[in-house]
């Protein structure tokens, strides 16, 4: 009889739910990176002037700028909020910029009128949200208008020329080798924004404004001045993107980085951010950047109409996004 | 593992196929402001021919989704990663393309812009449908040929960006004084979207009630605007006029919202920008100001100070022709 008894020792209680590695495996960001592998491959299968360093590199400049702005969106969105005025942020930046430029300013006074312009925006979008709490979409639709309205008075049908020389360097200048300036700014902010999301306090407080801004207040949490900061930091990302393509385009015009926020919205969700807010991670929207650049360059190199390339950046954010519940849901039969 | 290795091996044929077809054909890049616009569809028919008379030529018919500078720039990076022997481009933006065309120069590839042109440091010569002085002389004449009495006319533009339109009005209002009944009384941006552009010609009627013609230098406006005139009863008191696309200003001119309006042939355009291309990739001709360059059938083009070329006048279509026209382009 008591040899059948259960055999206590025996059972295995596992102290975590998974092992780190296969939780690794089974996450977003490795169904992402398999995406990315893919294309990558595909695309040095289909057209012999893939695998060139140059043409890489060149290729990068189809994602960095937006996904530098990417980044901050990606927290803003984690905390339930959105800003649509991105794009109209650069263009205001960059008519600053030129005007800074036709005061006789350089390179350097360029670079801190860039960054001041994006954090009033930001500043300006933050306030309305944060401080009298209007909805963060009707704000951002509100001063996308406002602006690019305001480059559009400034520039009407001309344009800024002539950037100085030292300028060029942020958007056409290269670190080491293949490596630009972009690629480099690209890089470390993703550092930045990671050890922000991930390994800071600020980080943990973004999680909990997302899944629950009610239970964040009671917690302590600084609600407002976190969403604050948030416009603030998106602000400051659309600056440098500005200096970024300004300095790369060597022009300011008033349509400039038109539909970019619709692009860095884009690549926020790819990277597996919910759009509810709550959860999501950098290395995914790294990854997503890195997806949208290598598609659009891979197509491009195969003469496909731009039109159609659309439809496939649609197509796989649909099927990005729809491919683990449908997994789920097919387990679960 | 068999699946792939059939995969890799179709892949490496179709690498190598790619490789031997480019060591034997020029491949000419006909970059356009953006895909699906029947202008720009109409200039690849033209280079097409071109690429057939000339024989060993391949033309890469391409551009971006919509009309910016930002589009242009990722389908030049993309060519000049596939190192085409030259690059024949429409400029969403005369400035903001200089940086990556001269880099595509810097790599040995022979650009060129045709219609929308690019500033001199960024292309080797500019190839104009027509010359701006011409069209804008040509548009006024349109509206005032029409108003023997004279009258108020309006302009529907396309951006307040878009280089052409911009220097045709600019170039219109300096011979407005030679039409001394024909009164301009506003410039309006429709921004060469269809409904922006009817709101916009709905608009001037409204605010203009004596108007007597809108003269709209773009495709997509002159449509709106015939389409706004004859939604709002008032074809016979307007007439528009300007600049548009035989195919799709057949049914304004028959029902009499638009008296005529001109355009350059798009075809020779694209022929002429294509022939050009390849005189000057080849070698056996130069873009310098001065310079002679043969373009076919429609003869040679000589570049001015600016090393810029016009090609013809513009021709005008009106119910005698447009029909004949309208199943070309």
């Amino acid at each position: 009889m008591s040899d059948t008894t259960p055999d206590r020792t025996t059972r295995h209680i596992p102290d975590r739910l998974q092992s780190p590695l296969s939780r690794a495996l089974k996450s977003w960001e490795m169904l992402l990176l398999i995406v990315a592998v893919g294309i990558f491959i595909l695309n040095a299968l289909a057209s012999p002037y893939f695998l060139d360093p140059w043409n890489l590199s060149d290729a990068t400049f189809n994602f960095t700028e937006k996904a530098m702005i990417a980044f901050a969106m990606a927290l803003l969105i984690i905390s339930g909020e959105i800003d649509l005025s991105v794009g109209a942020i650069i263009a205001l930046c960059s008519t600053a910029i030129g005007l800074a430029m036709t005061a006789g300013a350089q390179a350097p006074v360029l670079v801190l009128v860039g960054l001041g312009t994006g954090l009033a925006c930001g500043a300006f979008n933050g306030v309305l949200v944060a401080r009298f709490g209007l909805p963060s979409i009707v704000v951002t639709i509100g001063t996308m208008s406002l602006f690019r309205g305001i480059s559009y008075i400034v520039l009407g049908d001309s344009a800024f020329t002539g950037y100085p020389a030292g300028f060029a360097w942020f958007g056409q200048g290269y670190v080491w080798w293949v490596i630009t300036v972009e690629l480099v700014i690209f890089a470390l902010a993703a550092l930045i924004f990671w050890l922000v999301l991930h390994r800071s306090n600020f980080g943990r407080m973004v999680y909990a404004i997302g899944n629950n801004a009610t239970a964040a207040r009671f917690s302590g949490i600084r609600v407002e001045r976190v969403k604050f900061i948030l416009f603030l930091l998106t602000g400051l990302m659309s600056g440098i993107a500005a200096i970024c393509l300004t300095s790369r385009l060597g022009s300011t015009r008033p349509s400039i980085a038109a539909g970019f926020e619709l692009e860095v919205v884009t690549i926020v969700v790819l990277g597996g951010v919910s759009i509810l807010g709550g959860s999501g991670s950098i290395p995914g929207v790294v990854i997503a950047a890195l997806v949208m650049g290598l598609v659009t360059f891979g197509l491009g190199l195969m003469n496909v109409p731009g039109i159609v390339m659309s439809i496939i950046m649609g197509l796989l954010l649909i099927g990005v996004i729809a491919l683990p519940r449908l997994w789920t849901m097919l387990r679960r039969r | 593992m068999k699946l792939l290795k059939t995969l890799m091996t179709g892949a490496a044929a179709l690498s190598l196929m790619a490789t031997t077809a480019s060591a034997e054909e020029m491949r000419i890049a006909l970059v356009v402001k953006a895909l699906g616009i029947g202008f720009f569809e109409a200039a690849n028919k033209g280079a097409q021919e071109a690429a057939e008379e000339l024989g060993d030529v391949e033309i890469i018919y391409t551009g971006p989704t919509d009309t910016t500078a930002e589009g242009q720039i990722e389908v030049i990076n993309s060519l000049i990663a596939q190192r085409v022997d030259a690059i024949a481009i429409s400029a969403n933006d005369t400035d903001a393309l200089v940086p990556t065309l001269k880099k595509a120069m810097d790599r040995g590839i022979t650009v060129i812009s045709w219609d929308s042109g690019v500033a001199p440091e960024g292309r080797q010569m500019q190839l104009n449908p027509s010359s701006s002085p011409l069209i804008g002389n040509m548009i006024i004449k349109l509206a005032a040929d029409h108003l023997p009495d004279g009258g108020d006319v309006a302009v529907l533009s396309a951006t307040t960006t878009s280089t052409n339109q911009n220097v045709w009005i600019e170039e219109m209002n300096k011979v407005a004084g030679d039409y001394p009944n024909v009164n301009v009384v506003a410039t309006v941006y429709g921004d060469d979207l269809a409904d922006k552009s009817y709101r916009e010609a709905q608009g001037l009627m409204q605010t203009y009630p004596d108007l007597k013609a809108i003269i709209a230098p773009t495709s997509v406006g002159i449509v709106a605007a015939a389409q706004a005139v004859t939604d709002a009863g008032k074809i016979g008191e307007v007439n528009v006029t300007g600049l548009g696309l035989p195919s799709e200003m057949a049914g304004h001119v028959e029902s009499g919202a638009s008296e005529s309006f001109a355009i350059w042939n798009p075809i020779d355009l694209g022929y002429s920008a294509t022939m050009i291309a390849y005189h000057l990739a080849k070698g056996d001709a130069t873009a310098e100001p001065g310079a002679t360059i043969p373009i076919g059938r429609m003869g040679e083009v000589t570049l001015d100070e600016n090393s810029e070329a016009a090609m013809a006048d513009p021709f005008v279509y009106d119910a005698s022709n447009v029909e004949e026209f309208s199943s070309i382009f």
